[in-house]
């Protein structure tokens, strides 16, 4: 069924449509339609799911854990401040292996006090062991609810939806909202080997010595880096019940490029439309949107990038002393391959600038006039 | 594709008057994209919302311009603000009023229309008298001028998405689908 709705409420739909069983969530702008419309769906029975009210985010996730723990599915959602609150908790759903799955909207993180968009919020919990979908569209919020639920029950590692403060949050678009039987059959219930229960007592993240900490995290990330074939898998199931493809990456006209924008989330559509009026003007465009941040898509990203003369990554995030984030991750997937092409760095779209095709063309024209990326950042529209 | 600007002030619906027809368009299987302007709204505060139409998905996620057409919910926003910022040479400007569109400076320029949404949403008892909600009624001239959807879809999507007095706001529109 085609229902208009915000990317919002988009993100609700799919803990929906996923059963979640227990929601424990904070408000906080521009999230607070999320949890506004699933306390609304517990409230009438549309969902049959305890919704726990709690007094911060560090606490709806401290509640998601336990809940998981007792093998509850189990949903949040949060923003900015809000997931910085929360970061002792994403550490602790990740080691303790509790696959709940939250929605973050990307917002920029204070000072200056900001509720528009960059993801330096949700690229801050990169290291925290939890796998992160950046979407551009609202269909692809709700539908990847859905799948994170899948690959995070399959191997018990967390999931965060991430999608763009109001440029999805706040805006409006056609979703095309699956069949609850048809979910029902892409995603059966939880059912964890183990779970917090009287009837079987255990203990749960108990001090744990030197002899044996290093092999849960190697088991970690072990699991990890099973996901991109399993977040593909998947992807190809939902497409065969759904109609639509979750995979690692959005290659848009890559085959023939030999220019590629490297992008993500909402930036990563419009850049489709750069390229479309890149390659009226002669220019063999493409356009790379990464997906899938954690874990991050090498061998994807080094297969389609070395046929290419050059790449532009643009990223909506900075690592301060370092530079934008994907520009890190792509230049590593490429390192000590050979014939590979020169890549070159942008920042756009802190604090909730607009990234426009403009943008993109102004980033295309900076990297087909120079031979190689001989600046470590290039800022675009910035006022200097 | 087809970009429109909406002009408001915080509390008048212009929002959910952008919600409205976005939700009447795609029941023509039409793509639509709708969305405020990124702020934080207040009561009164001029307000601006976007709807980008087209027949095929929407893959630029940027804000609007340089709009087709501009909608002014509020009037008193043509002496307070540049309305016509953008708008494409020609364009078509709609406005809640009651006058005539020769009464205004950019007529001639660009294709005036106005309609007196805020007579028709008092008849209809919407809001107040101090405070009558337009939206509906601006919706019904919106989409007959731009031809955008049937009268029909806008009423189905006002049933939808309005909770309180329905078939007044779906009389208002259809009073200023006539008279648009």
């Amino acid at each position: 069924m085609k229902k208009v709705m915000m990317g919002n409420h988009a993100l609700s739909y799919g803990a929906m449509l996923s059963r979640s069983q227990v929601i424990a969530a904070y408000p906080i702008t521009p999230q607070t339609q999320v949890v506004e419309l699933l306390s609304e769906m517990c409230a009438d029975g549309t969902l049959d799911a305890r919704f726990i009210k709690v007094e911060s985010e560090h606490s709806a996730m401290a509640a998601c854990i336990g809940a998981s723990v007792a093998g509850a599915r189990t949903f949040t959602a949060t923003s900015a401040q809000g997931l910085a609150l929360m970061h002792e908790m994403l550490h602790w759903a990740s080691g303790g292996r509790h696959p709940v799955v939250m929605g973050n909207i990307n917002r920029s993180m204070a000072p200056g006090w900001s509720i528009w968009t960059d993801q330096n919020d949700s690229l801050s919990e990169r290291d925290t062991g939890w796998m992160q979908y950046y979407c551009a569209s609202n269909q692809e919020v709700l539908d990847t609810v859905i799948q994170a639920f899948k690959v995070s029950e399959a191997l018990m590692i967390p999931g965060m939806v991430v999608l763009d403060a109001f440029a999805l949050s706040h805006t409006y678009e056609v979703v095309d909202v699956p069949d609850q039987a048809a979910v029902d059959k892409y995603l059966p219930p939880f059912k964890p080997e183990i779970r917090l229960t009287p009837n079987d007592p255990r203990a749960f993240g108990g001090l744990t010595g030197a002899e044996h900490y290093m092999e849960l995290r190697y088991k970690l990330q072990k699991d990890m880096e099973k996901a991109p074939a399993l977040i593909e898998e998947t992807g190809r199931e939902f497409e065969k019940m759904f109609g639509r493809n979750l995979g690692l990456v959005d290659a848009y006209k890559c085959d023939d490029a030999e220019f590629v924008f490297v992008t993500s989330g909402t930036a990563g559509f419009t850049a489709r439309v750069a390229v479309d009026e890149l390659r009226r003007s002669g220019v063999k465009a493409g356009n790379l949107r990464i997906k899938v941040f954690r874990p991050f898509p090498f061998a994807k990203v080094r297969e389609i990038l070395k046929k290419v003369k050059k790449a532009a990554v643009v990223d909506r995030n900075c690592s301060y002393g370092a530079h934008g984030i994907f520009f890190q991750e792509v230049k590593s997937a490429l390192y000590g391959e050979p014939g590979t092409p020169p890549v070159f760095g942008y920042i756009a779209g802190l604090g909730g600038r607009d990234i426009t095709t403009d943008s993109f063309k102004e980033v295309a024209a900076h990297a087909l006039a120079k031979d190689r990326a001989d600046e470590e950042i290039v800022w675009i529209g910035v006022k200097k | 594709m087809v970009e429109i600007r909406f002009h408001g002030r915080g509390g008048q619906g212009t929002v959910v008057a952008s919600k409205i027809l976005a939700d009447a368009i795609a029941k023509e299987g039409n793509w639509v994209q709708a969305y405020p302007e990124f702020g934080v709204e207040r009561r009164g505060s001029p307000v601006v919302a976007f709807i980008r139409i087209d027949d095929k998905p929407i893959y630029d996620k940027s804000r609007i311009y340089t709009p087709d057409s501009v909608v002014v919910v509020d009037p008193t926003l043509v002496e307070a603000i540049d309305i016509t910022d953008g708008l494409k040479p020609g364009g078509t400007i709609i406005i809640n009023s009651d006058r005539r569109p020769e009464a205004f400076p950019f007529h001639g320029k660009f294709k005036v229309r106005t309609i007196n949404a805020t007579e028709i949403a008092v008849k209809n008892r919407l809001g107040t008298l101090a405070a009558p909600i337009v939206n509906t009624a601006i919706a019904g001239a919106v989409i007959k001028v731009l031809g955008l959807t049937k009268l029909e879809s806008l009423a189905a999507a006002i049933r939808e998405d309005i909770s309180i007095k329905p078939e007044d706001n779906v009389k208002a529109a259809q009073e200023a689908y006539e008279l648009a």
